[in-house]
């Protein structure tokens, strides 16, 4: 069959069992099962509207609970097992989580981590204000913003690329490519550094990708919070005598608290997370391993499931009660 | 000495001019009421005298000092929003000591002050509040609480009772005229409604597309309007408006079925004339057959006829007593030629 064929086909049976599922659903509960006639009419109709959420929820609910609950309690299963020649599990307890907090390059990951947890946040949360708050009143703001937003758009290993050429080292004697180096010769630095194999500050050269993504999502979101300011408020303070440093400070960020904490949450679970930056540029050399990429290290290079699913563990273990907090204030503010 | 004097003020917005030389004498302690229609520009003219547009001609004195450059802290004003502007994430106290805080007092003057404007204004008990547990009057309250506590030399009100429903609006309204007499500072007050205007003010300043239409206190603009627009503005409900042609020492009004004997200057022969007369002015009279009343309004002390004239014109009339006329019915007017107004047709303004 002609696969453009065999394409349409599986499209007209997609969505045509989608609309069947919902629509025969509904028929059966109306017609069937709880008919508005009759006798019990009346009790029919409550009876029927307290069941369609649950008829129409359902498909969203299995395939959550397939592909997003299962795995967590299988991955949780995972962490305590471990895998034996020939498809062979044995249980082993606690020992996958003791062997690898005793691992350096582990305490390595979750210490790397924690500074990403403490620099990526704030820097992007910090920019995107300060950009939102800047731009707010000027002609080319929108343009600057349109600008600033842009890394959003691109891929977190494309950034990776580009910021790999920035921070390229080329021989002292040939041309730099790379724009840090360049600049580093051209301010009268010596040799051209390998930027990203110095411990410790490496890992703050791989932040400046993710904090160069993550500053567009702060500010678009930050700017129309600002934005949604009584501007009386500020006129208040105005003839009250405020500067601008007190409006801003004691007037403006105030009323957006809420506002913040949520992009600070949201750019603190993206954080946690990040596994592409530092795959594609160090892959965890030179001290600059985070859990994720560590995860993946265990998991599909050492072959190591139980390890592997027990880091998957910790991850998160971090990241729940950040997500509760930050769908606590999402709500909060949505009401 | 601490009146407000506006100087042939100009506010433009790139191209268009929306204030158009305004010139303005507020006494030390008077109650200025601006009142018009919206788009008028008397809120535009209120925040230029408090610092928030920039003037683009002309000058603001308030007391000796020219304030049309100044910064608007400096200009010992306070102001009190349509919408409150309250801090929402500062208690009541707060609210109130926040200028002062701003401008460096100690700790315990703030509270000194803060405590001394709760107390006239009633808000003790909340004090330890934010703005979100607070009703709408309440919450009025604190924004008035917030500007006396500055102990501004002039308070600007910018349609301050328009966020509150009927009733509490008439308890603020006497609220803000004892608050006055209390205080005894200049007040310049912004409102669309001409009831706030009539009854807070000293001196009304009738404004229209930028322009001053006319100056005074209230019974003054009442009873002597200068044009057809303040005549109509003032008085609720408004003038009746009826077309004639001024004849031979004479307005003859086919609206009114007669000619209404008034003595006018030779000048206005047969010139073209609005007629005004205010419902409250006129009486029915049962016996005439001129007039039809297409519908009555029962207010209970008073009640409002509104008459088709035989020319179609609409005729308000206000009844008082026990004999009131019902829809259907016809009638006739009665009035005292003194209490007609005539206002040229070309010009609107009045002909005296």
């Amino acid at each position: 069959m002609h696969p453009a064929l065999q394409g349409l086909i599986t499209i007209i049976i997609g969505v045509g069992g989608c609309v069947g599922y919902y629509y025969g659903a509904n028929m059966l509960l109306d017609k069937v099962l709880f008919p508005a006639k009759g006798p019990n009419a009346g009790r029919n109709i409550n009876r029927a509207g307290m069941i369609r959420p649950w008829i129409f929820l359902f498909p969203a609910l299995c395939l959550l609970g397939l592909y997003l609950a299962y795995p967590v309690f299988a991955t949780l299963r995972l962490s305590f097992l471990e895998r034996l020649p020939g498809n062979e599990y044995a249980f082993v307890g606690l020992e996958n989580y003791t062997k690898m907090f005793a691992e350096p390059k582990f305490n390595e990951a979750l210490l790397n981590n924690m500074l990403w947890l403490i620099v990526v946040p704030a820097a992007s949360t910090g920019f995107g204000l300060l950009v939102a708050q800047l731009t707010d009143r000027l002609r080319w703001g929108s343009v600057a913003k349109s600008i600033i937003f842009m890394p959003m758009a691109i891929s977190f290993v494309g950034a990776a690329v580009i910021f790999k050429l920035v921070y390229e080292a080329r021989p002292e004697d040939v041309a730099q490519i790379g724009i840090l180096n360049h600049l580093y010769l051209l301010f009268g630095g010596d040799a051209p550094q390998q930027w990203l194999q110095i411990p410790f500050w490496n890992s703050f050269f791989l932040m400046v990708v993710l904090i160069w993504i993550q500053t567009g999502f702060a500010m678009v979101i930050l700017s129309a919070a600002l934005r949604g300011i009584p501007e009386e408020t500020i006129e208040a303070a105005i003839i009250d005598g405020a500067n601008p440093f007190q409006i801003f400070f004691k007037i403006k960020i105030p009323q957006i608290t809420s506002t913040i904490v949520v992009v600070w949450t949201t750019i603190t679970i993206a954080t946690l997370k990040v596994f592409d930056i530092v795959f594609a540029m160090t892959n965890g050399q030179w001290e600059t391993q985070v859990l994720a990429n560590y995860m993946y290290d265990k998991l599909f290079r050492a072959n190591d499931w139980g390890m592997g699913s027990a880091s998957a563990m910790i991850i998160m273990l971090l990241v729940t009660p950040i997500l509760v907090w930050n769908v606590y204030n999402a709500r909060k503010e949505m009401r | 000495m601490t009146g407000v004097t506006l100087n042939s003020v100009i506010k433009k917005y790139g191209e268009t001019q929306v204030i158009h030389g305004v010139d303005l004498e507020i006494e030390d302690g008077e109650f200025c009421v601006f009142v018009g229609p919206s788009g008028c520009g008397k809120s535009t003219l209120l925040r230029m005298v408090a610092g928030l547009e920039e003037t683009t001609g002309g000058q603001i004195h308030i007391g000796a000092r020219d304030v049309t450059k100044l910064d608007p802290s400096e200009r010992g004003v306070a102001m009190v929003f349509q919408t409150y502007a309250l801090y929402p994430h500062m208690t009541v106290k707060e609210n109130m000591g926040f200028g002062l805080k701003m401008n460096g007092h100690p700790k315990n003057v703030i509270d000194e002050k803060v405590a001394e404007a709760s107390r006239i204004l009633k808000l003790d008990e909340y004090l330890d509040r934010k703005p979100a547990a607070l009703s709408g009057g309440q919450r009025q309250r604190v924004s008035i609480g917030r500007a006396i506590v500055r102990g501004p030399e002039v308070f600007l009100f910018d349609e301050p009772l328009s966020n509150l429903d009927a009733e509490l609006r008439v308890d603020m309204r006497v609220e803000i005229s004892r608050l006055h007499r209390e205080i005894g500072a200049t007040m310049i007050y912004v409102t669309h409604d001409q009831v706030e205007a009539m009854t807070l003010a000293d001196k009304i300043v009738v404004l229209r597309k930028g322009v001053i239409e006319q100056v005074g206190a209230p019974m003054e603009l009442y009873r002597d309007p200068n044009n057809k627009f303040v005549g109509g503005f003032i008085g609720s409900p408004s003038m009746n408006f009826v077309g004639g042609t001024i004849k031979n020492g004479g307005v003859d009004v086919p609206g009114l079925g007669r000619t209404v004997a008034k003595s006018v200057a030779a000048a206005h022969e047969s010139k073209a004339v609005h007629v005004g007369l205010r419902p409250e002015h006129l009486s029915l009279d049962p016996a005439g057959d001129t007039f039809r009343v297409d519908l009555t309004e029962s207010l209970g002390g008073v009640s409002y006829a509104y008459l088709q004239a035989p020319t179609g014109e609409r005729i308000v009339v206000e009844e008082r007593g026990d004999d009131r006329v019902s829809e259907g019915d016809s009638v006739g007017l009665n009035f005292e030629t003194e209490r007609v107004y005539l206002f040229d047709a070309e010009t609107e303004m009045r002909i005296r």
